[in-house]
């Protein structure tokens, strides 16, 4: 429901990335003009709709614009996908979370797995602002499902492909390519964000050669603003909420077998709704956010 | 209409609350209470003494006139009755409803000793349900002042202020973190209990009065405090952001799937609609399954009875004292029992079990006594050694309280905290320690009431309407 006087947040461009996966650009000069790498916005499409986060894959605060890259999971990134050039979000409320911390750390590799690219972007792009080398270690499930190369490419990063099919770049799991880069240089920091069994697998590798590790966790969240305590994640013993002291954390800290079972709370009932949606679409892996 | 005598006010009966059978409310989420036909609100009013001293008034933390008011309901002139209850309460309609009217004005009625004390909320409620119907306004606004002013939070604090400030010619745009309007009555507090509609009613009534509202504005992610005050040209600020941040118990397997906030479990309920078919909003199925809930106030009895609602058996209060000490309305109690809660007392959780998968399954529960008195004056509850019982349970649900979030504090560090991290205010005014930033409801206070809250942001309109009326305001 939008306030009185509040014109509705229109869709300025709309474009498919990959099968499942597309980018708007929304009319939102507000978050354009606060956001900051790291940052989210709470969507809402439909009047009986879940809330959901979305990162803030880019902004431009002269042209009052943010970019969100979707890939359909589950109904409301399906219903949210089905938009187009001019039609108007329902809800749209931030930047919410706390930034990305940025510094000039010397050479950093953005890991970054399926639609978890889209959420490493901005934060590629604002550590190399800030005088980082970027090392970008990319994966997807084949070539039709990877994002974001060129753009990252043109940071200037240097960019390592994976895809589990072996359809371009390397065959095989991001976490092979990292350990390589890892064993080739001396690295300064990682950045992950994608499923999670990739960011744990990360993390684990990281922890063994002494990397600082930052992951983008990706739990179940409904307000954004600190209300329910759903999108609590567990980082070096303590309870911390995702939305407020996140979505950004110490991978080396996180207790990421209990996210993956915290997202999993919903599934039978999501797969139910789905089927009412898109009755002849055979779903693969949603569990834990693994959708890549 | 006759003039009864005092001895006969005293011989009648009170009126009771006409409500729903318990087995046919428990089964839906429309309002429990049906509210006061004019006879019967007549014949409550009718028992007043009209005391010369009224302890009610006392009782009663904004003070409404009931004297009054309750004279003329009994005289059968309500909108004259609107008129006084306005004067001190804006949201007499909400508080009528969920005030704890025991420990308030019935509490301090003169007739309260014998167990008789008038029905003021029952008469409060009734006479606002009247005008609304009938839509009788009770306020005409000034001409503007050309002042503009921003509240945030569009909780009872906020309206309340807004209300105010309007009232006094000032332009007022309210902001709200949600997509939806209402604080906690619309996100906390279930249709059961507060239907939406009256909620809805009052918010329209303030915009039909000029103020706009903007949802899914988080104040200090999106403007900060001073970006209102600058940028935004605001003239002065009040902030009504409440006390949303939930405690939990810091017990092992707090973080199961199954384990719930109350905020979480009725914001889905409520603010997501997840009770309604065809919401998207999922909830973890508690149809047929066992529910417990921790805490006893007025969160846990609503937490519990919208599990009791979507078929949760058996749901159980556990509550570390005893039935006396429970926070909670006893009319909530009372109807959480009658709906077949069972409140299970003197008992702490000390572990919440879970399976492989993560699932909550069980819980490990302390037997407690109650030992001498804490600071609180409340006597202690402390562990029996050795008394741990061990129960299965299928969704857990926290109750415990909130404490101030943490979102806006962060992003306006000039603003003085109380040492319970609470706004810190002059409490007569509402001023904070940044000059044309005024503060009032739960996030001054602490989790409260509707009504303190309601006052609270009345008091602060008063003050930035002195403010504004001053050379200190911009
Ligand atoms: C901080 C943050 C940033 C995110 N950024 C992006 C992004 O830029 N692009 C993108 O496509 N996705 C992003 N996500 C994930 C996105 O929010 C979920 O895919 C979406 O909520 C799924 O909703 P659904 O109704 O389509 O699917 P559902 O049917 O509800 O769920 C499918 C699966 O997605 C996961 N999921 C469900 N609800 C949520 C939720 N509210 N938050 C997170 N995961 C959930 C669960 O594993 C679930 O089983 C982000 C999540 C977080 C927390
Ligand atoms: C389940 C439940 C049952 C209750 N039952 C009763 C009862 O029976 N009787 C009673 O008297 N009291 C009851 N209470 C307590 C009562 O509801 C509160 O004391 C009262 O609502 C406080 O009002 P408020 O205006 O201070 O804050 P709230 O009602 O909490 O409203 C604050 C609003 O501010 C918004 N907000 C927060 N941060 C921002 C931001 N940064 N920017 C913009 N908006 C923001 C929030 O989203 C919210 O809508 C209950 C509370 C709960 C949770
Ligand atoms: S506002 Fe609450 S305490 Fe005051 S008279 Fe009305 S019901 Fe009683
Ligand atoms: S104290 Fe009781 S009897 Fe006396 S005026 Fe108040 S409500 Fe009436
Ligand atoms: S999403 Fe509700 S507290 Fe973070």
């Amino acid at each position: 429901m939008a306030g009185d006087n509040q014109a509705m947040p229109r869709i300025v461009a709309a474009q498919m990335l990959a099968p499942d996966a597309k980018q708007f650009r929304i009319e939102a000069p507000k978050i354009a003009r606060r956001h900051r790498a790291g940052q989210f916005v709470i969507v809402r499409v439909t009047p009986d709709g879940e809330r959901i986060p979305l990162t803030i894959a880019a902004s431009d605060a002269e042209a009052g614009t943010i970019t969100l890259v979707v890939q359909a999971v589950g109904k409301t990134t399906m219903v949210m996908n089905d938009l187009d050039v001019g039609d108007e979000i329902l809800d749209l409320a931030g930047p919410l979370g706390t930034p990305s911390e940025v510094d000039d750390f010397g050479t950093v590799v953005i890991v970054g797995g399926g639609v978890g690219t889209a959420v490493a972007y901005p934060v590629a792009v604002a550590l190399r602002e800030a005088g980082n080398r970027i090392i970008a270690v990319i994966g997807a499930r084949n070539r039709s499902q990877l994002l974001f190369e060129h753009e990252l490419a043109a940071l200037p990063a240097e960019v390592h492909v994976c895809t589990d099919d072996g359809s371009y770049g390397r065959a095989g799991l991001v976490t092979d390519a990292l350990q390589d880069v890892l064993a080739a240089e001396s690295i300064d920091r990682v950045f992950a964000a994608g499923p999670i069994p990739m960011m744990k697998a990360v993390a684990e590798v990281t922890r063994a050669a002494g990397v600082t590790t930052i992951a983008s966790l990706n739990p179940i969240m409904i307000d954004g603003t600190g209300m329910c305590g759903g999108c609590r994640v567990s980082v070096g013993g303590h309870n911390r909420f995702a939305c407020l002291d996140g979505p950004e954390f110490d991978a080396h800290e996180v207790d990421f077998d209990l996210l993956a079972s915290r997202n999993r709370a919903y599934l039978e009932g999501e797969a139910a709704r789905r089927r009412e949606l898109h009755p002849c679409e055979v779903t693969v892996q949603v569990g834990g956010g693994e959708s890549t | 209409m006759s003039e009864l005598s005092r001895r006969e006010r005293m011989k009648r009966e009170p009126v009771s609350m006409p409500e729903r059978p318990a087995g046919e409310r428990a089964a839906d989420f429309d309002e429990v209470n049906l509210g006061y036909s004019f006879d019967q609100a007549v014949a409550e009013a009718e028992r007043c003494l009209l005391c010369a001293r009224p302890t009610c008034v006392q009782g009663c933390p904004v003070s409404v006139d009931i004297v009054e008011f309750v004279h003329r309901v009994s005289n059968a002139d309500l909108a004259g009755a609107a008129e006084v209850i306005a004067a001190d309460n804006s949201l007499p309609a909400v508080c009528g409803r969920v005030c704890p009217q025991e420990t308030q004005c019935e509490g301090a009625c003169v007739l309260a000793k014998k167990g008789k004390a008038i029905h003021i909320g029952n008469l409060e409620r009734f006479v606002a349900d009247v005008a609304r119907a009938e839509g009788w306004a009770t306020t005409s606004d000034p001409a503007p002042s050309g002042r503009r002013v921003a509240v945030v939070g569009s909780g009872p604090a906020g309206i309340a202020c807004a209300g105010d400030l309007v009232g006094m010619g000032h332009e007022v745009t309210v902001f709200e973190a949600l997509h939806e309007l209402g604080g906690v009555l619309a996100y906390g507090i279930p249709e059961f209990r507060l239907p939406k509609a009256i909620v809805e009613a009052e918010i329209d009534r303030l915009r039909q009065r000029g103020v706009h509202f903007e949802t899914n504005a988080v104040i200090g992610m999106v403007d900060t405090v001073d970006d209102l005050l600058t940028t935004e040209g605001y003239d002065a600020v009040f902030l009504g952001v409440g006390a949303g941040f939930p405690r939990f118990l810091d017990v092992p397997g707090e973080n199961l799937v199954g384990v719930y906030s109350a905020s979480e479990f009725l914001t889905r309920v409520n603010l997501m609609r997840a009770y309604v078919a065809g919401s998207d909003t999922p909830l973890i199925e508690v149809e047929g399954r066992s529910v417990v809930v921790f805490g006893a106030g007025n969160t846990a009895m609503d937490a519990a009875r919208t599990a009791v609602r979507l078929g949760a058996d058996p749901v159980t209060i556990a509550y570390r004292r005893t039935r006396e000490e429970m926070p909670a309305r006893a009319e909530e109690v009372a109807h959480a029992e009658a709906e077949g809660v069972v409140l299970e007392t003197l008992v702490a959780p000390v572990e919440l079990l879970g399976n492989e998968a993560g699932r909550l399954v069980g819980l490990r529960l302390q037997r407690m006594e109650l030992g001498e008195p804490g600071d609180d004056g409340r006597r202690r509850p402390e562990p029996i050694p050795g008394e741990v019982l061990e129960v299965t349970v299928d969704v857990a649900i926290i109750a415990i309280g909130n404490g101030p979030n943490p979102l806006l504090l962060r992003a306006t560090p000039d603003l003085d905290r109380s040492e319970r991290g609470t706004i810190a205010v002059d409490s007569d005014t509402g001023s904070t320690s940044k000059p044309g930033v005024y503060a009032g409801g739960d996030i001054v206070t602490g989790g409260a009431t509707v009504i303190l809250a309601m006052g609270a942001g009345r008091r602060a309109a008063r003050a930035i309407d002195d403010y504004l009326g001053t050379d200190q305001a911009p």
